[in-house]
Parts: structure tokens; C-alpha cells; sequence
């Protein structure tokens, strides 16, 4: 579904991914581990189109997307949900959404997107910026589902925010893919959340991918070795 | 400057001088508007934006010429399809422009200042060489030239209370499109975080330069107005463009109420001032008056607030 191949990233002159390789398969969840610091964001940059490969390529369903700019990835299937969320904080949650759906084929809101997310629903018209952290991140995936994605980036979508609202926010990633195909990749720096949602799982080091494994099979103490500070 | 008049003549005075300022206030709004949409967008200050008004200037009297040789029947109603061709040629130029020379400079915005100085001497000697270093003026029909006798001392001009109509009606249009349209969602999420933008889907590229279009495609309806109160020369535009930064700065530049105010007051002053003492004292006062507002409010008149 997406192969990423000896992918390069560089801020400049530093180097931030170093020759990394990753394979994800067709309706399947990996979590992406890692420290801060360690590349996750610059690596969703990356796959995004934000940030230029160095060298290296991606490629969705076989189609090469390296040279592509975002908003042709998103075409070609690839939604993403930032760190940090990144709602218009002057347009309405509606108009949020609207956003994403460039490339849907019916310019409408599908019903099922409140659905998911009832609290959307309520504040529908109400500002972006005036929503709390958990309700912005609910916003960022509805924004990013409705343009029909076949590959969801979400890039710590946990961080800063309530407990109560993560549960919600496994519930519902666990309960779109019942819905339809999705691929998603997450990227975390909590291990119990990633083995809650995920189907496998990436240890991200220093830009590369050092450790993988299903989540049945991976050692836990091992994997918190990682993550430890 | 008052003395020799009474009362009620500098009444008249200025309540036909305002009417007569209608013109040019539609002028100053709607370059103002297109100038700030383009810059609102994409943080591009377009020095060339004056020449648009010089290409719809210039339509207009093309649409009279062929009017008046080709279709006298039209005679009556061209100035109609001149507005409509002063925005589509502008529009069309302005298109090519972002397409061939601006979307090549946004990360560069000195850059982008003196290539649009440039292109603004390129157009004029461009306009120079098609019609002549003359000053033209199109044949304007004779309905639009009657004025409407309020009272003994007051007529109020047909073509200023036309420009105004068709003023209304296009910042209206702009308005809808920009916050009721799919394009105007596109256009204020790109605003908002270019990046996210794109990422969400959104040809951000496509956006910019059909926004910088649309910027200049209204200074090309803003020269059609222009033609009913001046004759068009190859400078034309390039006279206004100080005004119409002036207005942008003076009302603020992200609020549509502060711009429209700002054109009104800056267009009124010039106009009433203009019928006491000269034309350009007039506008050296006005200058004066506006440097010493912006000396106590430097975001301008109406800065909107919500800004982080
Ligand atoms: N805009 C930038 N310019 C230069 N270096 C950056 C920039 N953004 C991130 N980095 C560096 O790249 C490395 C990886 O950062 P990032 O991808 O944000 O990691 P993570 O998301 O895993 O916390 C860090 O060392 C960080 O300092
Ligand atoms: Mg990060």
C-alpha cells in the first residue's frame, strides 16, 4: 500500500531521516514509536510532500508520489493530521472540514462524519480556534477523513490531551476502519496507546526504523527501552 | 478659503462636490479592494496594479470606438459590456502575469516589489506604443452624461450615481465569493496556513493565481469608472496607485468596512478640497491630514482586532 525507500530528509545541512525504509500494508494500523526529537514529524512532513525528499522515494499502490506536491498525494489518497492539529482557527468547524474535501466526489459533509464525531456536529458553527485541544484533534481527523483517504497519517494525535478523549479517539480510528479501507499510520511516544489501536508496531531511532514487530509478538520492555528518556 | 461664499452656496458646494466625488471614490474603493485581496493572499504588493486600471481605461474605449464605428445601436448601452470587458481583459492579463512572473517571486517579497515596478514601465510603454502618448477618452453615451436636478443648486451626475450601482454590485459579488463560495473557503483557508492548505488538498498555486486575477480583473472594472471622470493617457493608472496604497494603509488593511470608509473620506476630501484650491494642494493636504491620523493610529482607521 505505501513503500517508503531509503527515504533522505534534510533541514539544510542537518540530516534528519537517514535512509529510511518502511513497508505498511492495505488496511493495516502501525504505530510509529519514537522519542521526541527522533523524526516522526519530519518523516510525516515527508510523506505529505511538505518537505522535500533529499533522496530516496514513497509510493502509494505502486504510483511514485516523491516528486508530488501535497495537495496532488492528497488526490492520490494520502490524508494527513498534523502535530498540533493545525485548525483554521477563523473558519468555522464546518468550514474546517470543507477543507478536506477538495477531493471527494460530492462536496457535502457525509453524514457519517458527525456520526463519528457528535461534538463537531454541536459546535458546527462555531470558530475552529475557540474549540478545546481534544475537540480540535476530533476536527483535524474529520477534516482529513472526508477527503476519502486510502492512507491516514496522524502524527501524535495523543499529545496534550485528556485521557477520556484518547479512549474516544482509539474508539473511533478502530471504528472507521470496521466502516471502510483505511491504512493508518500513527505515530506515538506512549506504548500503551500504540498497542491499543495498532496492528504493528516501528521503533523510529535517529531517522531509521531500528526495531519492528506485530503486536502480539512485541516485547514490551524492550520497545520502552526506546522510549525511555 | 471660505470667504465670498454664503452659507447655503458652500452647502451646495459641497453636496454636489460630494456627489461628484462618488466617481472617484468608486475608483479608489475598487482599486483598494483588488490591491488588498492580492496582498491579503499572498503578501504580494502589486506596483503594477494601476496599470490594470489603465487596461480597463483602455477597453472601455476600444468597446466605444467599435460601438460607434461598427454598431451604432449599441451606442446606448456599451459602457455596459466595457465594464464587463475591462475585467475579463485585465483578469486575463493579470492571470498571465502570476502565471509567468509572480508565482516565481513569493518567497522574495523585495523581489517581487521591483518586478512589479518593472512590469508597471513595461505596460505603459506598452500602452504607449499601442495608442499613442495622447490622452483618450471613449464617446460616453448621452444618457450617462445628464445629471438629475435635486434642487436649484444641487444636480446630482448620472454616471456618478451608475458607478456607485456597479461599485455596490461588484464589492458585493467579491464579498459573497469570498465568504459564501467553495472558491472563497479556498481562498481564506490558504490565508489562514498556506501549508495546511495544501495538505488538507487545496491547489493553494491555483488559488493564488486566480485570486491575483480576480485583484486585477477589478482594477480593470475600476478603469472603466475611471473613464466617466478623466481622459485615459498611458500613466493613468500609475497616478493612482499612491492614492490607492493610501486608502489600503489608511483603512487598515484587512478589514473591508475600514477600506470602504477609507476610500469614501480620502475621496471626499480630495474632491471637496479640490473646488477651493487646487488640485494638487488638495492633495497635499489630504496627505497631511491622512500622515497625521496615521501618526496617532499607525495600524489605521479600523485595524481589525482579532489579529494574534
Ligand atoms: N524546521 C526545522 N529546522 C531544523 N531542524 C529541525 C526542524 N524541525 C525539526 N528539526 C530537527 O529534526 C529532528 C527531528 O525532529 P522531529 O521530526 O520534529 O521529531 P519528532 O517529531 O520525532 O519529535 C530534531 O532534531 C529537530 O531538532
Ligand atoms: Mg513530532
Amino acid at each position: 500500500m505505501l513503500a517508503v525507500r531509503k527515504l533522505d530528509v534534510a533541514y539544510g545541512q542537518s540530516q534528519v531521516i537517514r535512509g529510511l525504509d518502511m513497508d505498511v500494508g492495505h488496511n493495516e494500523i502501525v504505530a510509529v514509536l519514537g522519542r521526541n526529537g527522533m523524526g516522526k514529524t519530519t518523516l510525516f512532513k515527508a510523506l505529505m510532500g511538505i518537505l522535500p525528499a533529499r533522496g530516496g522515494q514513497v509510493a502509494i499502490d505502486s504510483i511514485d508520489v516523491t516528486a508530488m506536491a501535497p495537495h496532488r498525494r492528497v488526490e492520490n489518497g494520502i490524508a494527513y493530521v498534523p502535530q498540533g492539529r493545525m485548525i483554521f482557527p477563523s473558519l468555522t468547524v464546518r468550514e474546517n472540514i470543507e477543507t478536506g474535501l477538495e477531493t471527494a466526489r460530492e462536496k457535502k459533509i457525509p453524514d457519517d462524519i458527525y456520526g463519528l464525531f457528535p461534538v463537531l456536529f454541536e459546535m458546527r458553527n462555531r470558530k475552529g480556534g475557540n474549540l478545546s485541544g481534544g475537540q480540535q484533534q476530533q476536527l483535524a481527523i474529520a477534516r482529513a477523513l472526508v477527503s476519502e483517504p486510502r492512507v491516514l497519517l496522524l502524527d501524535e494525535p495523543t499529545e496534550g490531551i485528556q485521557p477520556s478523549i484518547i479512549k474516544d479517539i482509539a474508539r473511533v480510528l478502530k471504528e472507521i476502519r470496521k466502516m471502510r479501507e483505511l491504512t493508518i499510520i500513527v505515530s506515538e511516544q506512549v506504548l500503551h496507546f500504540a498497542l491499543d489501536v495498532a496492528d504493528r508496531i516501528a521503533v523510529i531511532e535517529r531517522g531509521a526504523i531500528v526495531y519492528e514487530g506485530a503486536r502480539g509478538e512485541v516485547d514490551a520492555a524492550h520497545v520502552s527501552r526506546y522510549l525511555a528518556v | 478659503m471660505f470667504e465670498g461664499y454664503t452659507a447655503s452656496e458652500i452647502g451646495a458646494i459641497f453636496a454636489m462636490q460630494g456627489f461628484a466625488g462618488l466617481s472617484l471614490f468608486c475608483v479608489f474603493l475598487l482599486m483598494a479592494l483588488g490591491l488588498a485581496i492580492i496582498f491579503g493572499q499572498m503578501q504580494v504588493i502589486n506596483m503594477a496594479h494601476g496599470e490594470f486600471l489603465t487596461i480597463g481605461a483602455y477597453s472601455t474605449y476600444l468597446m466605444s470606438v467599435v460601438a460607434e464605428k461598427h454598431a451604432p445601436w449599441l451606442m446606448d448601452y456599451y459602457f455596459f459590456l466595457a465594464i464587463a470587458l475591462g475585467f475579463v481583459v485585465a483578469f486575463a492579463i493579470g492571470w498571465l502575469v502570476e502565471f509567468s512572473l509572480i508565482r516565481f517571486l513569493y518567497k522574495r517579497p523585495l523581489d517581487t516589489l521591483l518586478a512589479t515596478w518593472g512590469l508597471s514601465l513595461i505596460m505603459q510603454q506598452g500602452f504607449r506604443s499601442m495608442f499613442g502618448a495622447r490622452e483618450v477618452s471613449p464617446t460616453l453615451p448621452e444618457w450617462l452624461l445628464g445629471s438629475w436636478q435635486l434642487s436649484d443648486t444641487i444636480e446630482i451626475p448620472i454616471n456618478g450615481l451608475l458607478v456607485v450601482g456597479v461599485t455596490a454590485v461588484l464589492t458585493l459579488a467579491v464579498f459573497f465569493l469570498l465568504f459564501r463560495s467553495r472558491w472563497g473557503l479556498k481562498v481564506r483557508a490558504t490565508t489562514q496556513n498556506r501549508v495546511m492548505a495544501e495538505a488538507a488538498g487545496i491547489n493553494t498555486a491555483r488559488v493564488d493565481r486566480n485570486t491575483f486575477a480576480l485583484g486585477c480583473g477589478i482594477a480593470g472594472v475600476a478603469g472603466a469608472v475611471f473613464t466617466t471622470i478623466a481622459s485615459t493617457g498611458p500613466t493613468s493608472g500609475s497616478l493612482y496607485i499612491v492614492d490607492t496604497f493610501l486608502v489600503v494603509v489608511f483603512g487598515g488593511a484587512a478589514s473591508l468596512f475600514g477600506t470602504i470608509a477609507s476610500a469614501f473620506s480620502i475621496a471626499q476630501a480630495q474632491s471637496i478640497l479640490e473646488f477651493f484650491i487646487n488640485g494638487s494642494m488638495a492633495k497635499v493636504i489630504t496627505l497631511a491630514i491622512v500622515i497625521g491620523i496615521l501618526m496617532l493610529r499607525p495600524e489605521g482607521l479600523f485595524a481589525s482586532r482579532v489579529r494574534k
